[in-house]
């Protein structure tokens, strides 16, 4: 050890010197050094899909084979819903007409273009319709934003009409497909009811009449309306009826506001959202889309039926 | 002819969807028949035809042997599907850019919108109100149509057309359902629109609304035709009338389906049956009382101390 210490000289050498040499050495191996990470470097990106942070997020290659191209699907969170593989067939837009896909995929703008409404809106009488007139006149794009919601939300109606009379025209709710039916019943229900609160949200004319009408009905619902068959015998007032329920109080005021409101942006689309998981899984459970199916004869129809009759099978 | 009115009720911002509606229901209708049309063809040829039976895809699709049954969700759906969405979004921002959401004065409870009209989607229930009281036509008539929607898959006990579009396999149930959604869904819903006026007066297509016009109506009671007086007379009257639609057209029914659809009678369970009874008599009930309506102006059918019919 000592002995490394002494230079050519015999001499000890100095701290300086030797810091001086070190750096020397590193400045010349800097020179080849980064310029060779450098070419690594941009090797690497070449090819972004073998960096950590890619292979990190997708847990597979991208090449063109199938495996990959299931993996693809698969191990996606999002996209897993499907299947790997489909029936050729099951693809064609003049079989499902996409429906059941707008339809989720408007619920999905709905979302969002409303939970961005939120920021600008209080559920409260006076400030309300203040709110709305805000938001067309001075928040940016407020007046766009206000729109698409509207516009999404009918389109949605009729979207799910759509989807429903497809469904229908196929044959899908039979066998083994009944159950889904019925979910999609209930999620026919409250896509109207999720229109309808909203409705009556800007607290204008419009608004305000259509929910009073609507809501007038509940007066006579039988037994628990004070207008309706039985209601009054069964005690039933315009302070303790359903329709009170509804409105929290019997004018259409600002708990009517409030609770039309709450259904609308957290009640009714909670229920929505669990509807909508339970009715992709099944149609996933109940052996993917029903067709297009291979016609069956008359010969056959009541013949006993094998599994579950997912497309082609 | 006032024009101006005309286009003031169809180019009502919350109308669009409803004129949107008509030519969409119009196209899948055709893209549906055209289907149907193809299956049946197919079906017609290999019920002629057993030996090409055994061996026919049995799709009017193309396809060839050594074809792939199955492809790829990615990229030959998720293609479809992104596309999808892009086009939905390019017309709803077409849509928000060119028309805009209406809004009307603030709220004011003293100042009745004349037609104060429900949105569109429940303009067929609020149609019910002129022939119906409001405990059917809002209460009743919805949890009926959820009701009768959630048994379809339980009292169609047809097992041809599973997954695919026909219609001679399913002529009964395909027209029940149209009837259902055409007729009595759908058209209401236009005569609400575009055809109710002030007082949810019939004003046809073009003719000026007038806030001022009166009609004298009379309407009767079918009771009152027959001369009955009494209250008690006019309850077991009306329950004689409406229990009689129900067990005359009921043996009606079953003569029919086991005339015309033998093999889905004997299909169907006792239940199953009385289902379908039901709810095609209270379908077509809503026609009838319609007619009862315009043509001798009756009113009600059935008159109790607690509800009316
Ligand atoms: C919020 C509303 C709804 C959404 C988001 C939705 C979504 C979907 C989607 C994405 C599919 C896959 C196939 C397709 O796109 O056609 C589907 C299938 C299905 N839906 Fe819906 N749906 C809704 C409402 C309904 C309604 C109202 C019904 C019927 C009353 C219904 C009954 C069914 C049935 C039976 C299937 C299986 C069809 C088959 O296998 O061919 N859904 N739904």
């Amino acid at each position: 050890m000592a002995e490394e210490k002494n230079g050519k000289n015999g001499g000890k050498v100095g701290l300086l010197d030797r810091v001086k040499e070190k750096i020397t050495g590193d400045v010349q191996a800097l020179k080849t050094d980064i310029p060779t990470k450098a070419k690594e470097q941009i090797e690497g990106l070449k090819d972004p899909t073998k960096t950590q942070v890619y292979t990190s997020i997708f847990r597979h290659k991208h090449d063109e084979t199938p495996r990959n191209r299931a993996l693809g699907v698969l191990s996606n969170v999002f996209l897993h819903l499907h299947p790997a593989k489909i029936n050729r067939d099951a693809v064609r837009y003049s079989y499902t007409w996409g429906m059941g896909g707008i339809t989720f995929y408007l619920f999905i703008v709905l979302t969002f273009t409303g939970v961005l409404l939120m920021f600008y809106y209080h559920p409260t009488k006076v400030q309300a319709f203040r709110d709305v007139l805000y938001l067309e006149h001075d928040v940016p794009f407020g007046k766009l934003l206000r729109n698409m919601h509207r516009w999404a939300a009918h389109l949605m109606v009729i979207a799910v009409w759509l989807h429903m009379f497809r469904v229908f025209l196929t044959g899908s709710y039979k066998k083994p497909r009944e159950f889904n039916w019925n979910i999609g019943v209930l999620l026919l229900v409250f896509t109207l009811l999720l229109s309808f609160t909203g409705y009556l949200l800007p607290d204008d004319q419009l608004g305000f009449w259509a929910v009073t009408v609507g809501t007038n009905m509940a007066r006579a619902t039988p037994l628990l309306g004070h207008e309706g068959p039985f209601g009054p015998l069964l005690g039933m007032t315009p302070y303790n009826d359903v329709r009170f329920g509804l409105l929290g109080g019997s004018i259409v005021d600002a708990n009517a506001l409030l609770r039309s409101y709450i259904w609308h942006c957290i009640g009714i689309p909670i229920v929505a959202s669990v509807l909508m998981i339970v009715h992709f899984w099944r149609v996933r459970k109940d052996g993917g889309i029903s067709g297009p199916a291979q016609v069956m004869l008359e010969s056959e129809a009541d013949k006993p039926r094998r599994g579950p009759t997912a497309a082609g099978a | 002819m006032d024009w101006r009115q005309l286009w003031e009720i169809i180019s009502a911002p919350d109308n669009v969807p409803i004129v949107g509606l008509i030519p969409l229901l119009a196209f899948y209708i055709y893209l549906a028949w055209k289907q149907a049309h193809a299956n049946d063809q197919l079906v017609a040829q290999l019920e002629t035809d057993p030996a090409m039976a055994k061996t026919h895809h049995r799709k009017t699709w193309p396809f060839k042997p050594g074809w792939q049954k199955e492809v790829h969700v990615w990229p030959f759906l998720l293609r479809i599907e992104f596309l999808a969405a892009i086009i939905v979004t390019i017309i709803l921002m077409v849509w928000s850019i060119t028309l805009n959401a209406p809004l009307e004065e603030p709220a004011n409870p003293n100042l009745t919108m004349n037609p104060a009209k429900a949105p569109w989607y429940f303009l067929g229930l609020q149609e019910m109100l002129v022939y119906f009281d409001p405990w059917i036509a809002g209460v009743v008539m919805p949890t009926l149509i959820i009701i009768g929607l959630m048994v379809i898959p339980y009292i169609d006990t047809n097992p041809k057309g599973s997954g695919y579009y026909t219609w001679k396999q399913r002529r009964f149930a395909i027209s029940t359902f149209l009837f259902g959604f055409i007729i009595l869904w759908v058209s209401m819903i236009i005569i609400g629109t575009f055809i109710r006026g002030p007082g949810w007066q019939w004003f046809w297509p073009g003719q000026t609304w007038d806030h001022n016009r009166l009609i004298y109506e009379v309407n009767r009671d079918l009771p009152d035709i027959f001369g009955i007086t009494s209250n008690l007379g006019k309850a077991i009257f009306g329950l004689v009338i409406v229990g009689g639609y129900f067990a005359l057209g009921g043996f009606l029914v079953y003569s029919l389906f086991r005339r015309y659809m033998p093999k889905d009678f004997s299909r169907m369970s006792l239940l199953q049956f009385s289902i379908t009874q039901a709810f095609l008599l209270i379908m077509v009930a809503l026609p009838l009382k319609m007619l009862l309506r315009l043509l001798w102006h009756i009113k009600y059918v059935w008159i109790t101390p607690w509800f009316n019919i």
